[in-house]
């Protein structure tokens, strides 16, 4: 086997990355998860399950998403080419939706009537509550007061989907309590209902199948890099909030190790300020939550803190346990960049390109812009554009002091 | 012979069936948990089930969030709490201490380094809400060996096969989870209970105690005839939160009181009584 096609079978059996994730849950809920567990392995062999899933992505996502090359921000950058998988263009405007219509075509395999969802941003909530719409499920969306207030427009948009979304005020009123809230949810309802988990953390199985059903968009890159920019590129990059869509497009690329594999967490203020949410790149100590062992930005008596985000989505203390492995074994880096860095990539696409990026995607757009400018213009950067940022229109106009 | 064990040894003698409270340490602040655990005691607790508060509680209801936010307000800590033992201990040497949490402050303390303090500290048995057996292999051994119990969870939802992991690795007893739902919930099954109990409880070889949603002496009496043991927590959380502080204390033990004189009236004595 040549060296850069090595093999890799991540996670074992009970769900371990290494010494990260598994399933820390309470008791009533193992049993859902290994029905869920099971009910999975049953969907894979089945090729009508694959079969609806593809329909379903090219008919009502829209995909293959197209890859763009970013010619005039990359020329002014002065560096290496820039290349745009654009996630932004999929149905509900960003790569969640893959992830919940695997996820509600196993409800409905499973004959589970009610969905659940956590959300942050709200892409998560909109994207749940789009599925459970085409599929005619009930779905119940739980979002922290404090992003309700950060989310407006989404929070219409669930409703208007038929959705029903339940403000959750304990804790830090964010993502993390949502997530605790919908797991406080499943805990009850656990005969009827199906949590739909937006990113690849939670317990076990929720990690590999996110991941299996965000693979789609490397999948996709594979082909389309050689046809459009000739090779594979250099640099994957991509934002990591739990890490769907960067594990979703570095999964494809994992074999090929001389394709480097980039993660951008949220700094925030600034690591230094300890107001960020990057426990991978600040090196913060491993621990257990929603029920899987990874990096936890945690206090020095295991509490976890409140972190900071310009971006919703990336307001997470906690990362998918198969990114922690990744950072271990080396095979991928993660840097961080500020919530200024993140804004001055967003305006930069929006004058140079056209586009409006989401905040979240803006991160992996700004470390690109960073490290583009030292690099020869034949080298190639392969962005994973996660979303569209119409929904941040009120935050960025804050931050400009408009008032709509 | 464990203190755990002594306990249900002395009550299976008596024809009693356990009284096990529950509270969050540090709620509503670090110094009323000694007074309270003292009242639970002269109300009749037979154990003790002291909750570790945690910024993320996952498996509890609104009612324990509360009490974990009040702890963490006033800085409680898993050292703090291991220190409110060590002064109960002090003046207490027979009634079990049974810590109550969630894996990360345990992690975060070192989960051997905290089986050692715990030891010294005179806790008797740990129970982990987010370590199902499978992920507590490590530290199930390392509470044996400082002697100390290491309690599970069993639910509505388990499977048989999941009775025999929990017997393989728990023992004290075991707690079964009354309802599908968090702390403080109000559904509770006493058919399902009734159901389910003899099996778990030859199945584990272990008492059975039962909690999550018992409310009142009715409630308790009831779930008494079949379980060896009787678990309140978010009731007995509301009515500190409902007590002016100093009074909390008698508060909790007169509640107590009445929970201990329904289990032991004659109608809920006995161990092989059927309802
Ligand atoms: C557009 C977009 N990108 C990224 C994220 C972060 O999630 P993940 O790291 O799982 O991709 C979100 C989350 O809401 C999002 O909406």
């Amino acid at each position: 086997m040549p060296m850069h096609e090595l093999p890799y079978h991540q996670p074992d059996a009970h769900g371990h990355f290494g010494r990260y994730g598994g399933s820390f849950v309470a008791e009533t809920l193992k049993p859902a998860l290994d029905e869920l567990l099971a009910a999975y392995a049953d969907a894979q062999r089945d090729p009508a399950f694959r079969a609806e899933f593809e329909y379903d992505l090219k008919h009502y996502v829209g995909r293959p998403s197209p890859i763009y090359h970013a010619k005039r921000w990359s020329k002014l950058l002065g560096g290496a080419q820039i290349y745009l998988k654009r996630e932004d263009l999929n149905h509900t405007g960003a790569h969640k939706v893959n992830n919940c219509i695997g996820q509600a075509l196993l409800a409905r395999r499973m004959g589970k009537p009610r969905v659940i969802a956590e959300t942050g941003a709200g892409q998560h909530g909109v994207a749940t509550a789009t599925v459970a719409a085409r599929y005619g499920m009930e779905c119940c969306v739980y979002m922290g007061s404090e992003d309700i207030k950060r989310q407006a427009a989404n929070v219409y948009r669930m409703k208007l989907l038929g959705a029903t979304v339940v403000p959750v005020n304990s804790g830090s009123k964010t993502l993390k309590d949502a997530l605790n809230e919908a797991m406080r949810d499943w805990v009850t309802n656990v005969g009827n209902t199906f949590y739909i988990i937006g990113t690849v953390a939670g317990p076990h199985p929720y990690p590999m199948l996110v991941r299996d059903f965000q693979t789609v968009i490397g999948t996709e890159c594979l082909t389309q890099m050689p046809e459009l920019a000739g090779r594979q590129p250099d640099a994957v990059i991509a934002c990591v909030g739990g890490g769907s869509n960067a594990m979703g497009i570095f999964y494809s690329y994992i074999p090929k190790t001389d394709v480097r594999l980039i993660g951008v967490e949220a700094a925030g203020f600034g690591l230094a300020t300890g107001k960020h949410a990057a426990p991978l790149t600040a090196n913060s100590p491993v621990g257990v939550l929603h029920g899987n062992r990874t990096y936890l930005m945690q206090d020095e008596n295991g509490q976890i803190i409140e972190t900071h985000s310009i971006s919703a989505g990336l307001d997470y203390p906690g990362v998918g346990p198969e990114h922690a492995w990744l950072k271990d074994s080396g095979r991928a880096e993660y840097v961080a960049v500020t919530d200024d860095e993140a804004l001055a990539a967003f305006h930069a696409l929006c004058r140079l390109e056209g586009i409006i990026p989401a905040l979240e995607s803006s991160h992996a757009l700004a470390y690109a812009a960073k490290i583009a400018p030292s690099m020869s213009s034949d080298k190639l950067l392969l962005v994973n554009l996660s979303g569209r940022g119409d929904k941040d229109m009120h935050t960025v106009a804050e931050k400009s002091g408009i008032q709509f | 012979m464990s203190r755990i064990a002594k306990t249900f040894e002395t009550l299976r003698g008596q024809g009693r069936k356990a009284l096990i409270p529950f509270i969050t340490a540090g709620d509503p602040d670090p110094d009323m948990t000694l007074p309270l655990m003292q009242a639970l005691v002269e109300g009749g607790a037979d154990i003790i089930e002291l909750g570790v508060p945690f910024s993320d509680p996952m498996a509890d209801g609104p009612t324990i969030q509360r009490a974990s936010e009040r702890a963490l307000q006033h800085g409680m800590s898993l050292r703090g709490v291991l220190g409110i033992v060590s002064a109960f201990r002090r003046e207490n040497g027979n009634t079990p201490v049974v810590l109550m949490g969630y894996a990360n402050p345990i992690e975060a303390y070192g989960t051997d380094v905290f089986a050692r303090d715990a030891q010294a500290a005179g806790v008797d048995g740990v129970l982990v809400v987010d370590y199902p057996p499978e992920e507590c292999v490590e530290f199930s051994a390392s509470l044996r060996d400082h002697d100390l119990d290491p309690i599970f969870l069993l639910a509505p939802t388990s499977t048989e096969q999941r009775y025999s992991e929990v017997a393989a690795l728990g023992s004290g007893y075991l707690y079964y989870v009354s309802l599908k739902g968090v702390t403080g919930a109000g559904h509770l099954d006493f058919d399902e209970v009734a159901r389910r109990i003899p099996v778990i409880r030859e199945k584990v070889g272990m008492p059975v105690g039962v909690g999550f949603g018992i409310r009142d002496a009715a409630s308790a009496r009831r779930i008494a005839q079949v379980a060896d043991a009787v678990v309140i927590g978010s009731r007995i959380i509301e009515e500190i939160e409902n007590s002016p502080r100093d009074e909390g204390p008698a508060r909790v033990r007169a509640f107590l009181r009445e929970i201990r004189m329904a289990l032991d009236s004659k109608s809920g004595r006995g161990f092989e009584e059927k309802p």
